[in-house]
C-alpha cells in the first residue's frame, strides 16, 4: 500500500459496469450482527456433526479414510440415552435454522463480491479464494444436508463423503475468515447500540456512518423502506419459521406434523403400535417375507458351541432370558428421532447364552444386504442394561417395516445401527 | 518487514495463516483424488456459490427491485404496504428453497424407499402454507391500518411514522 497514489480516474476508466447497492441498511454494524449469531451457531454445528462420525464407531464411519481430519476416537457412550438424539437433533436442527440467517449475511456483504479492481495486493487475492471456499463449502454443505434429509440424491457423489469433506474445507475456510474478521467485527459492533436500534423507527433509520476500506455502506443510499430493527426482525423472524417448520421430526410426538414440509412429519399410518417414521423399507431391504416366518431362526456364534434359537424361544421369558421392557429414542442422522417402548431380550443376556459372558464386541447380520445391514457393536454398548434384542414394540410385534422378527435397539447408538431384520449375532470376548 | 508488507499488502502472519488453511481445505480435498466423483463434487462445491452469487441473489435483488418500484407509483397509503408483501414472499420463497425436493418431487424412489411414503402431500402443504403467509401479513396490514387511521384522524396520508 505505498504506492503513493490511487487516482479515481485510470480505475473508472477499466471497471466494467458493476451493480450498484443503495441499501441504506448495509454496513459493518448489521453485517457484524449477523457474523456474532454465526459465530455462536456455526461451531456447534461442526462439532456435533463431527461427534456424529464418531458416534458410528471405529471402523464403520463413513467415509473411511480421512487421515487426520476426524476427533479423537472414543468409544460412543450408551448414556444418556437421548445422547445422539441431542448431537443429531442439533447438528441437523441448527443447520436448518441458520440457513435465513447464512442467507442475510451473504446479502449484507454482496457488494464486496463486486468490489473493482477484485484485488489491490496479493492479500487481497489470497483472502477472495480464502472467501470462496468459505461461501462455497457453506453452501456446499446447507446444499448436500437439505438434500439428503429429503432423500433426494440428485448431486450423484456419495452424501457422507461430499459432507464431510466439505465440512472440513469449511473448518479451514471458518477459523481463517474467524481470525481475520474477528476484530473489525467486535470493532463494528461497538459503533452502535443494539438497543438504540431496537427503537429506532423507520422514519429515523439512516445509514450507518461512512465505512472507507471495509466498503459495505452506499455511497449513494436509497431511501430506507425498512428500519435496521426491522431487518433484525425480519431475520430472527425466518429464524422462528425455520425452528417451527423444522423441530417437530427431533421433537415428535404432537409437534411432528409441523414439520410439515419434511418427510419426518409423517407416519406410515396402520397399527397404532408401529405407527412411528420407518427407515428403510422391508421392500427396499428386499426382505423376504417367507426368511422372517416361522422358518426364521436367530444364530448365536462366538462362544463354546454354535446357539440357534427360534422366535418363541426368545420371547418365553425364561429365567436366563428375561424379557425387557425399555422406553428409548431412537435418532437417525438425519436429525429426526422419535421415543418408542421396547421389549425384547437383552443383548447381554444373549450373550452370556451364547458362552461369552464378557463381551467386547458383536458383530449382528441380517437378512437385509445393503451398506447398513450389518453392524458392530462396542463391549458397552452389548451390556448396556438396556440393549436389547427388540421383538415388540409398543405390545405389538414389530411391523416387517420395523424389522420384524426382531431389531437392535441399544441407547445412544445412531438409528441406523440399530438392525433390523436381525438374522444372526457373533459375540467376541474382552 | 516494511518491504513485505508494502508488496504482500498485509503481514506474514496473514499469509501464513491463509496457506495453512488452503493446506487442510487442500488436503480435505485430497481424500477424492483418483474418485470419479471429484468433478461433481467440485461442480456443487463451485456451483453452490456461484447460482447464489450470480443466481439467487440478481433474481430476488430484480424482484424487490420490481416490487419496489411498483409499490412507488402507487398512491401511499398511510401504512407502508411493501413490507407486507416482502415478507411472506420471502418465507415463500425460503421454504421452497430448502424443501424443493418434496415439493417439485423429486427423489421419489429414494423417498419411498427410506420412508415408505409418496411425496404427494408437499406441494399442497406449501401452496397453503404461503396462502396462510400473506393472509396472516394482509390480516396485520389490516389492523396497522385501522390503528393508523384510528391515531392519525384526519391527518392527510402518509403522515404516520412507522
Amino acid at each position: 500500500m505505498t504506492r503513493p497514489e490511487v487516482r479515481p480516474r485510470p480505475r473508472e476508466r477499466t471497471a466494467p459496469p458493476m451493480p450498484r447497492f443503495r441499501s441504506p441498511l448495509r454496513g459493518p454494524w448489521l453485517t457484524s450482527v449477523f457474523g456474532a449469531v454465526l459465530l455462536a451457531a456455526l461451531p456447534l454445528v461442526v462439532i456435533t456433526g463431527l461427534l456424529d462420525y464418531v458416534a458410528y464407531g471405529a471402523g464403520q464411519s463413513i467415509p473411511g479414510d480421512v487421515g487426520w481430519l476426524h476427533l479423537p476416537a472414543f468409544d460412543w457412550p450408551t448414556r444418556p440415552s437421548w445422547l445422539f438424539r441431542l448431537t443429531q437433533g442439533l447438528h441437523v436442527g441448527l443447520g436448518l435454522i441458520v440457513v435465513p440467517v447464512v442467507l442475510a449475511k451473504l446479502w449484507s456483504v454482496i457488494p464486496k463480491l463486486f468490489e473493482w479492481p477484485p484485488a489491490r495486493t496479493p492479500a487481497k487475492l489470497l483472502e477472495r479464494a480464502s472467501l470462496l471456499l468459505l461461501v462455497g463449502s457453506i453452501l456446499f454443505e446447507i446444499v448436500t444436508g437439505l438434500l439428503n434429509i429429503q432423500y433426494d440424491y440428485v448431486f450423484g457423489f456419495s452424501f457422507y463423503t461430499g459432507h464431510y469433506l466439505g465440512a472440513w474445507v469449511f473448518i479451514a475456510a471458518f477459523v481463517a475468515h474467524v481470525a481475520l474478521k474477528l476484530p473489525t467485527m467486535l470493532r463494528s459492533l461497538r459503533t452502535r447500540s443494539l438497543r438504540a436500534e431496537l427503537r429506532t423507527p423507520l422514519a429515523e433509520t439512516r445509514p450507518e456512518e461512512p465505512d472507507g476500506e471495509i466498503g459495505l455502506v452506499p455511497t449513494d443510499p436509497a431511501p430506507p423502506t425498512m428500519s435496521r430493527r426491522g431487518a433484525l426482525a425480519l431475520v430472527g423472524g425466518g429464524v422462528v419459521f425455520v425452528v417451527a417448520l423444522t423441530a417437530g421430526q427431533t421433537i415428535g410426538g404432537p409437534l411432528r406434523p409441523l414439520a410439515l414440509l419434511l418427510p419426518r412429519s409423517r407416519t406410515p399410518g396402520g397399527e397404532p403400535a408401529n405407527d412411528y417414521p420407518v427407515n428403510r423399507t422391508a421392500a427396499a431391504a428386499t426382505i423376504d417375507p417367507a426368511a422372517t416366518g416361522a422358518a426364521w431362526r436367530l444364530d448365536m456364534t462366538g462362544g463354546p458351541a454354535a446357539q440357534r434359537l427360534d422366535r418363541a424361544m426368545l420371547l418365553a421369558g425364561s429365567e436366563s432370558l428375561p424379557l425387557h421392557t425399555a422406553t428409548l429414542p431412537i435418532a437417525c442422522v438425519e436429525g429426526w428421532s422419535t421415543v418408542q417402548t421396547w421389549t425384547g431380550v437383552r443383548l447381554r443376556d444373549l450373550a452370556a447364552l451364547a458362552g461369552v459372558p464378557n463381551p467386547g464386541s458383536a458383530f449382528v447380520d441380517s437378512l437385509d444386504p445393503g451398506p447398513f445391514g450389518r453392524v458392530t457393536l462396542t463391549g458397552g454398548q452389548v451390556v448396556d442394561p438396556d440393549a436389547l434384542l427388540a421383538l415388540q414394540v409398543n405390545g405389538a410385534d414389530l411391523s416387517p417395516d420395523h424389522g420384524f422378527p426382531a431389531r437392535v435397539i441399544v441407547p445412544a447408538l445412531p438409528g441406523v445401527h440399530c438392525t433390523k431384520w436381525v438374522r444372526s449375532i457373533n459375540f467376541r470376548a474382552a | 518487514m516494511g518491504t513485505f508488507i508494502s508488496r504482500y499488502g498485509a503481514r506474514p502472519a496473514h499469509l501464513a495463516l491463509l496457506l495453512v488453511s488452503f493446506a487442510v481445505a487442500a488436503y480435505a480435498a485430497s481424500f477424492l483424488l483418483g474418485d470419479p466423483a471429484l468433478l461433481t463434487v467440485l461442480v456443487w462445491f463451485v456451483g453452490a456459490a456461484v447460482v447464489h452469487d450470480l443466481v439467487l441473489f440478481p433474481l430476488y435483488a430484480a424482484a424487490d427491485g420490481f416490487l419496489t418500484a411498483t409499490v412507488a407509483r402507487l398512491p401511499r397509503p398511510r401504512v407502508p404496504v411493501i413490507n407486507h408483501i416482502r415478507i411472506p414472499a420471502l418465507g415463500a420463497g425460503l421454504t421452497l428453497l430448502m424443501f424443493l425436493p418434496g415439493i417439485i418431487r423429486q427423489g421419489g424412489v429414494t423417498h419411498m424407499a427410506a420412508t415408505g411414503l409418496d411425496q404427494q402431500p408437499y406441494l399442497g402443504r406449501w401452496l397453503w402454507l404461503v396462502v396462510v403467509l400473506f393472509a396472516v401479513s394482509a390480516v396485520v396490514y389490516g389492523v396497522r391500518l385501522l390503528l393508523a387511521r384510528r391515531s392519525t384522524g384526519d391527518l392527510p396520508a402518509g403522515a404516520g411514522a412507522t
